[in-house]
């Protein structure tokens, strides 16, 4: 906890990790992965494509069948699978709250197994509960059925983060939440994990929320094979293959959206108007900016509606010419979020807010159109990718000065591992399409604006 | 907002229930209050006070408490392992053979059972306790099972994936919300025991029956219905016992 500032994470290496239950394909076969130290790894694919398997693989509910999981350096492979699990947090769908349990106990049953004194554990408790924003005087002493889906969620976070470990396993932890929930619950977490820069392995079939949170994603195809491993930027400028390809869709250009932020983009300045100010200096402000319409701000500056200079000149002093009010996005928002909000507000405008709900511009559908097709021409930086294949071959780990370990492949199995990603013979059954059909929403509709169905959701409906 | 999550908090401490458990003991103490009354002010013959004689009344309810203690005790500490052991992985599979026994001995007409026993084992109150046994284990056995079996899975995981053992998993979860279901099967295995103990007196095994056959035998209708309603309260006393215990073991939250 002294060293939150620095990356608290450790670096997990799955080495060439099979799972096989029985006589039947492995689910998981010769499996070579590198998971960052301070790093966010979603694990996207099909289901029955291994990716939960490989997550209960690292902190062993799951045990493997062959290869070894190493941990900071440490082969965890054989230590007693519940030290292991003390170590490591586990978030799963709803939370897994105990229900017969208090909030606060739930959060502090880790440390409790610790054996942390109770004065420790309670002070824990209440900075968790604040850390996910729900105030601990108020939550402490409920019980989880008391509180609504998306306050469990958090609670399970909590819970997962009470004894500070380094890694942090989430199996699909957004899954059972509304779109508007789940929206708020992946914006927390990136501002948690900006706080605490731990290693966070999470699984989602969500494409979207794969780009939204993750610093890197692993595509996993069947058994456990390793697809595209690489950002999110790589990963849909640069799709490995054709599984890739069909899993991305075609609105590769919108998905960029959710990397992009509204402060990022250029916004237009419309003249603004402070409620209660005198009409005739008001309208001539817009005559002079040739605008037709103004925003009209409360005293703290907050958008609250839009007004014509028609209707200014009508008036004496300034008062809302409607109570339709105005959508409004963060400037911290992606432009997912933004156009999201545009086309629910049935508006081709929104203003834009900073801090304390201030306004600062306002965002048009057009400026996000524009955005698309700037981001699709864009180059995309290089990288070094960690390591992920299924060939078979081990890596070597160096560490670094401030004791972070990475791992690298020796020059020829670097050479196999490239061939292997590129290799031809990784061919594309038509009953592997069929399944990503059946499996994801996306909707290969050629179109990029206007068309595509998802383009209302950043992951709304898609379940 | 505060208003409804106050009113769930009250449901929480302060269940329905609640009232059943205050108003089944006063109409308990009033009907034993009536029972009390009645054997002293009624004109009894000499053979009714004979059988009705307090210290006499006294020494068969203690006889049928400890009938029904014993088994009841032997009960909880066969079937409640028993059922925990089932209900783990390893012994899953012979799970319905067990079953398949208890249901034997509770389908099997206990007054035929406990003549049965009475031959193998000499007559007596052991020949009743075991009876008894065999007659009361399969609702223990079955509610633990049922109610080990109702924990959600993903919740045991959640707990595993803390990092807590599986014997700690049981302890501090599994056990904790299968006690509702758990209970309810003592409490119907105790209420069938309290009855089942009359027939004890066949084999003689003692206890409260004895008056009813007397009453029978004897012709007395007066002790034949007061012996009667002596085991129905002390029946419903065990019941509501066991209800009090249910109620306060309850986990809160659930």
């Amino acid at each position: 906890m002294s060293n939150s500032s620095k990356i608290t994470g450790a670096t997990i290496l799955l080495e060439n990790v099979t799972k096989s239950y029985g006589s039947k394909k492995p689910a998981v076969n010769q499996l070579t992965l590198e998971i960052p130290a301070g790093q966010t790894v979603m694990f996207v694919g099909p289901s029955g494509c291994g990716k939960t398997t490989t997550l209960k693989m690292i902190n062993r509910l799951i045990e493997p069948t062959s290869g070894r999981i190493v941990i900071n350096g440490e082969d965890v492979t054989k230590m007693n699978g519940d030290d292991l699990r003390r170590r490591i947090g586990y978030v799963i769908q709803a939370g897994g709250l105990l229900p017969h349990l208090t909030v606060g106990a739930n959060v502090g049953l880790v440390p409790k197994m610790l054996k942390w004194d109770k004065e420790r554990i309670r002070q824990r408790t209440d900075e968790l509960l604040d850390l996910v924003s729900l105030d601990p005087e108020i939550y402490r002493d409920r019980y989880p059925k008391q509180l609504s889906g998306g306050q469990q969620q958090r609670v399970g976070v909590a819970r997962a983060l009470a004894a500070d470990p380094p890694v942090l396993l989430m199996d699909e932890p957004f899954g059972a939440v509304d779109p508007i929930t789940r929206q708020r619950l992946q914006e927390e977490l990136i501002h948690v994990q900006a706080e605490l820069h731990k290693t966070i392995v999470f699984v989602t079939h969500d494409f979207d929320e794969a780009v939204k949170l993750g610093d890197w994603i692993v595509i996993f195809n069947e058994g456990g094979k390793i697809e595209q491993y690489g950002t999110p930027e790589q990963i849909l400028a640069h799709p490995a293959n054709e599984f890739v390809e069909d899993f991305i869709g075609s609105g590769a250009g919108l998905k960029q959206l959710g990397l992009a932020r509204v402060r990022d983009v250029r916004m237009r300045q419309l003249p603004t108007v402070d409620l209660g100010e005198d009409a005739a200096a008001a309208a001539n402000r817009l005559t002079e900016a040739h605008a037709i319409r103004g925003v009209v701000l409360d005293q703290h500056d907050r958008p609250v509606g839009w007004i014509s200079r028609r209707h200014l000149e009508k008036m004496s002093t300034v008062v809302l010419p409607d109570e339709k009010g105005v959508p409004t996005v963060g400037e911290s928002s992606t432009l997912d979020d933004a156009l999201d909000t545009m086309l629910v507000a049935g508006s081709s405008e929104a203003a834009v807010t900073g801090a304390r709900g201030r306004y600062r511009g306002v965002i048009t559908v057009n400026t996000v159109i524009r955005a698309i097709e700037g981001l699709s021409h864009e180059a995309v930086e290089e990288v070094s990718v960690p390591v992920g294949h299924n060939t078979g071959a081990i890596p070597v780990a160096t560490t670094a000065e401030n004791g972070v370990i990475t791992y690298e492949m020796a020059e020829d199995d670097q050479q196999k591992e490239d061939e292997w990603l590129t290799s031809a013979n990784r061919e594309w059954s038509e009953t592997d399409r069929q399944k990503w059909e059946n499996y994801s929403s996306l909707d290969p509709a050629e179109d990029v604006v206007g068309e595509d169905p998802n383009l209302k959701g950043s992951g709304s409906e898609r379940a | 907002m505060s208003a409804t999550t106050s009113e769930k908090t009250a449901d929480l401490t302060a269940g329905s229930s609640w009232k059943a458990l205050v108003i089944q003991p006063i109409a308990l103490a009033v009907i034993l209050g009536l029972m009390v009354w009645w054997l002293f002010a009624a004109d009894l013959t000499e053979t009714e006070r004979i059988t009705l004689d307090p210290g006499y009344l006294w020494g068969l309810t203690l006889q049928h408490l400890k009938l029904t203690a014993v088994s009841a005790l032997f009960v909880l500490i066969t079937a409640i392992p028993l059922g925990i052991l089932l209900t783990r992985r390893p012994f899953r599979g012979v799970s319905g053979l067990f079953m398949a026994l208890a249901n034997i001995g509770q389908a099997a007409p206990i007054v035929g059972l406990i003549v049965l026993f009475a031959f193998w084992m000499g007559f007596g109150t052991p020949a009743a306790m075991v009876t008894l046994v065999a007659y009361a284990f399969l609702p223990v056995l079955k509610n633990t099972m049922v109610g080990l079996d109702a924990v959600d899975a993903r919740l045991i995981e959640a707990a595993r994936g803390m990092g807590m053992s599986a014997l700690t998993v049981l302890w501090k979860v599994e056990l904790p919300l299968a006690v509702p279901v758990m209970l309810a099967g003592i409490r119907t295995a105790l209420v069938l025991l309290v009855g089942s103990a009359t027939l004890a007196t066949f084999i003689d095994g003692g206890g409260l029956g004895l008056l009813i056959t007397t009453g029978v035998n004897l012709a007395l209708d007066r002790v034949l219905i007061f012996g009667s309603l002596l085991v129905a309260v002390f029946a419903l006393i065990i019941d509501w016992i066991a209800r009090v215990v249910e109620y306060l073991a309850t986990p809160k939250g659930l």
